[in-house]
């Protein structure tokens, strides 16, 4: 009995730490800003190179920052979603067009719609970088203090809206 | 014929050089050029992960050769420009992670491991020291 019961041990230790390793996606990566305020940034505006699009924006409403881009293929495929959502006026959706072309990304707007409050315009992808992007579509939800609490990556749609996003702002709003 | 052959195999191995992504010189001073060859070599593509930034051709690797190459010539530390990259990407992004923190238990697993199968082997051994050979008569007939 006792010269098998170290191994056991060992063995429902092992488990469930090897089912989570499993489970998890290695090529998703941890946002390093998760609890931490959002990367201090200044953008001109996809729209109006005039005006910018800063940190301070994100101040005194819980909001949402999407990265996009004209070259990312799932960032078409939530648009749909985003117009949707940005119709609902349930959140603001502010957005980094992340080492674009400005005519091309313009172009997206007008073919597609413009479903964000503002756009910064990050031509050589420093901010993007800034904010730990390493795809696109990324979305951060920031509370009203400007503090990152949770990012998703890839291709957003009602289904994951409702089960990543929904109960995160329920729960910023008590 | 054979020597033909040669050289045109030869000349193939020449055009190798052409296939390396980042192979323009990023600084005139050797000891700046070196620095970065060694820590583009050490940051890992956060898209494509199991290449370093050197070897990759997405424009994330680009543009994280392109911000390592401006933070040393601002005259940056290594470990400053490791801070820079951590504090965006985490640990996951150097290579060989640093000697600290969440990242020790990856330095000293490895040893703990060796060490407790060490222990767990002579014991073993030990306790098979005092067995009984096979053939000899002790009652229960030998070994377990």
């Amino acid at each position: 009995m006792n010269r098998f019961l170290l191994p056991l041990v060992a063995v429902v230790i092992m488990i469930p730490i090897m089912i989570l390793g499993l489970q998890s996606d290695p090529s998703k990566l941890p946002s390093q800003y998760i609890g931490k305020p959002a990367p201090e940034f200044s953008l001109p505006t996809l729209m109006d190179p005039s005006k910018t699009f800063s940190t301070a924006d994100l101040k005194g409403q819980i909001s949402l920052v999407n990265i996009w881009a004209t070259w990312c293929g799932g960032c078409r495929t939530e648009h749909g979603f985003l117009m949707e959502l940005a119709r609902t006026n349930t959140i603001p959706i502010y957005a980094i067009d992340w080492r674009d072309k400005r005519p091309e990304a313009l172009n997206f707007m007008n073919q597609l719609g413009n479903p964000y409050v503002a756009s910064g315009f990050d031509e050589d992808g420093r901010v993007g970088i800034d904010w730990g992007a390493y795809g696109a579509p990324e979305t951060f939800l920031i509370d009203a203090d400007g503090i990152v609490v949770y990012r998703f990556t890839g291709p957003l749609n009602r289904a994951l809206w409702e089960q990543e996003f929904v109960p995160r702002i329920a729960e910023l709003q008590e | 014929m054979m020597k033909r052959i040669a050289v045109v195999l030869s000349f193939c191995l020449l055009t190798m050089s052409a296939f390396a992504i980042d192979s323009e010189k990023a600084f005139d001073d050797p000891a700046l050029q070196a620095r970065y060859d060694k820590l583009v070599a050490e940051v890992r593509c956060v898209t494509c992960q199991n290449q370093n930034i050197k070897d990759s051709n997405a424009f994330i690797a680009s543009d994280l050769r392109r911000e390592i190459r401006r933070m040393i010539g601002e005259g940056k530390s290594n470990e400053e420009i490791k801070d820079f990259l951590v504090t965006r990407y985490g640990d996951f992004v150097l290579y060989r992670p640093r000697f600290e923190g969440k990242t020790l238990v990856l330095w000293i697993a490895p040893f703990l491991l060796v060490l407790f199968g060490g222990i767990a082997m002579v014991r073993v051994v030990r306790h098979r020291m005092t067995m009984p050979l096979d053939g000899e008569s002790n009652g229960n007939g030998g070994a377990q």
